[in-house]
């Protein structure tokens, strides 16, 4: 996409030289803060762990490997929830968005599923599915279905109308069309919905785990802050904060190679 | 006439099907269910703590979850936009926070939940801390984005007046984002909605979301799915009170970022996809697609605006 504010932004113009420095500067000078707050006892211990004894811990708990088998469990739930939100988003999506009735008629009601938080849905699944890790995976599927979808049926919804014409004089069947048109159009739509989607998906995991205590990284951080134990807790945020920025990054990066053919045009 | 009429009850339709076949399934399949009730119970229910007074009313919670919400979005957002100021108008200042930005970003807003309950304990001061961090991410690089785009030639009268940095920022700057800011704020809105209803449901006990916790632990599915629905009616009128807001503004200050909505992609679709006319080529020029993907900041169903192509504000940087 060639929108104007693109070029001149800093995630397209890799910091180079002096600008690299100096961000690094600032992120150390916090750091360094974080230090001088905790040793200098500014914030109680309790709240505030030294950035040695956070270190201590992440490096611990991923050698003892119990951390390390959170943060699996976490990203592995994750993982399936999203594949499965990104799955029931493009049928459903593909299936809504291909008829413009259906459209007309279903489309409104997302106006209202729109603002709903996927954890509100929470208290439902557990009366349906229990405190099990099917219902995590059931609500991380349902809350992060939904920027698939709507990037679908818009993807779908927005065909030019020259391809539409094309498509009519091609006698293109609906599936067809929907194949060989729709879904290339809503390419872009829907990648960047997947993204969105993926983190929703780690979001709502973390909630998850807390609320029915599945062995992962929200339940860790959950258990750790209600046993005061400060670095255990801050190990585990920097390990929810890596997972985050990864995924993200990953996706951004698949997003650009994926959609190459799409900036020329 | 009639298809005026058709066009007014036709987003009704849908949802009424829905409640009409949850309403027979949980008469009849799911009758001794004690995770669905029917709707018309539901709304029996509804009515019942709508007039009970007290701790656990609607009212109260209602207040308790939108007071939090809001004061928390007040401090995130009046800190996101201060620092977004600095950070869009000095190339200097982005570069070097962009290491620091990219480092906490990404952090889910909901991890902060323990941490906040470990300071404050439960109550309202938790719940603002985690909406003020969810809220300030966004604003922030809204802001941001939306300072990088004033006009050159605005920046460089200031100069030329040789205004202070804080009299440039009042009589330039703000003014001039102020329509995209009312796009972020709007966004923050739902974010801090969103997140506040999530911090009930995992922790804290009070407001809308623990009442909707409480219902399912007591297994009355009637009064569940009553919160279930409140919340969900909040959440719309307040959205859609904010987007109102935010198209006031826009029309005000005459640089109108015009979003589709989801009503418009219906529409649209009628009208053969000239919804996006001349818009193929994906976010126009008036980047109304920088808003979309913020909402992924969002825990909840964190839908896009499908304004525009989706693009991540956090990549459109």
């Amino acid at each position: 996409m060639n929108s104007p504010h693109r070029a001149d932004t800093p995630a397209d113009t890799p910091l180079a030289g002096r600008a690299m420095v100096e961000s690094v500067l600032v992120l150390a000078a916090l750091l360094a803060l974080w230090w001088l707050a905790s040793h200098q006892q500014w914030v109680s211990k309790v709240f505030l762990p030294t950035p040695e004894a956070t270190a201590e811990s992440l490096i611990a708990g991923l050698a003892t490997g119990e951390l390390l088998g959170f943060t699996g469990s976490t990203v592995l739930r994750m993982l399936l929830g999203w594949l499965l939100a990104s799955l029931l988003g493009l049928g459903l999506g593909a299936l809504i968005g291909a008829s413009a009735t259906a459209r007309a008629w279903i489309a409104p009601t997302f106006e209202f599923i729109r603002p709903l938080p996927a954890s509100a849905v929470m208290p439902l699944a557990i009366s349906i599915f229990g405190l099990s890790s099917n219902m995590v995976l059931a609500v991380v599927a349902f809350g992060a279905m939904w920027p698939v979808l709507l990037a679908t049926v818009y993807g779908l919804a927005s065909v030019h109308v020259r391809l539409r014409e094309v498509a009519d004089a091609l006698q293109l069947t609906r599936l067809a069309f929907v194949w060989k048109i729709g879904l290339p159009n809503a390419l872009p739509d829907i990648l960047a919905g997947m993204r969105l989607s993926l983190t929703v998906a780690l979001i709502v995991t973390v909630v998850g785990e807390m609320i029915a205590s599945q062995p992962g990284l929200g339940q860790a951080i959950l258990l750790a802050a209600r046993s005061f134990r400060a670095s255990e807790l801050f190990a585990g945020v920097v390990l929810l904060g890596a997972i985050g920025f990864a995924s993200n990054s990953l996706l951004a990066l698949a997003e650009r190679r994926f959609l190459g053919w799409q900036k020329s045009g | 006439m009639l298809a005026r009429a058709l066009r007014f009850i036709r987003p009704w339709v849908f949802p009424a099907v829905l409640m009409g076949a949850l309403e027979i399934y949980a008469r009849t399949v799911g009758r001794d269910s004690d995770a669905i009730a029917p709707p018309s119970l539901a709304l029996l229910a509804f009515g019942r703590a709508l007039l009970s007074t007290g701790e656990g009313s609607i009212a109260q919670a209602t207040a308790f979850t939108l007071g939090s919400a809001g004061a928390g979005l007040l401090m995130g957002a009046l800190l996101g936009i201060a620092i977004g100021i600095v950070l869009g108008l000095s190339r200097r200042a982005a570069h070097m926070g962009f290491l620091t930005v990219e480092v906490f970003r990404p952090i889910p807003s909901v991890a902060l939940i323990p941490l906040a309950m470990l300071v404050f304990g439960f109550g309202f001061r938790m719940e603002i801390s985690v909406v003020a961090f969810a809220c300030f991410w966004p604003l922030l690089i809204l802001t941001q984005a939306a300072v990088q785009q004033v006009e050159p030639g605005l920046l460089e009268v200031s100069q030329a007046l040789g205004l202070s940095p804080l009299a440039r920022t009042t009589k330039i700057v703000l003014p001039a984002v102020l329509p995209r800011l009312f796009v972020a704020l709007r966004l923050g809105v739902a974010i801090a909605l969103v997140v506040a209803v999530t911090v009930e449901i995992a922790a804290n006990p009070s407001g809308m979301g623990y009442a909707l916790m409480i219902s399912q632990q007591s297994l009355a599915p009637d009064l569940m799915l009553a919160w279930l629905f409140w919340i969900g009616i909040v959440g719309f009128l307040i959205n859609a009170l904010a987007l109102r807001l935010q198209r006031w503004v826009a029309g005000k200050m005459g640089d109108v970022v015009e979003l589709e909505s989801v009503d418009a992609l219906a529409v649209s679709g009628r009208a053969g996809g000239a919804g996006r006319a001349g818009g193929s080529g994906g976010a126009g020029p008036s980047g109304g697609g920088s808003e979309t993907g913020q909402t992924s900041e969002v825990l909840g169903t964190g839908l896009p605006h499908p304004a525009g192509r989706a693009r991540r504000a956090g990549d459109a940087r």
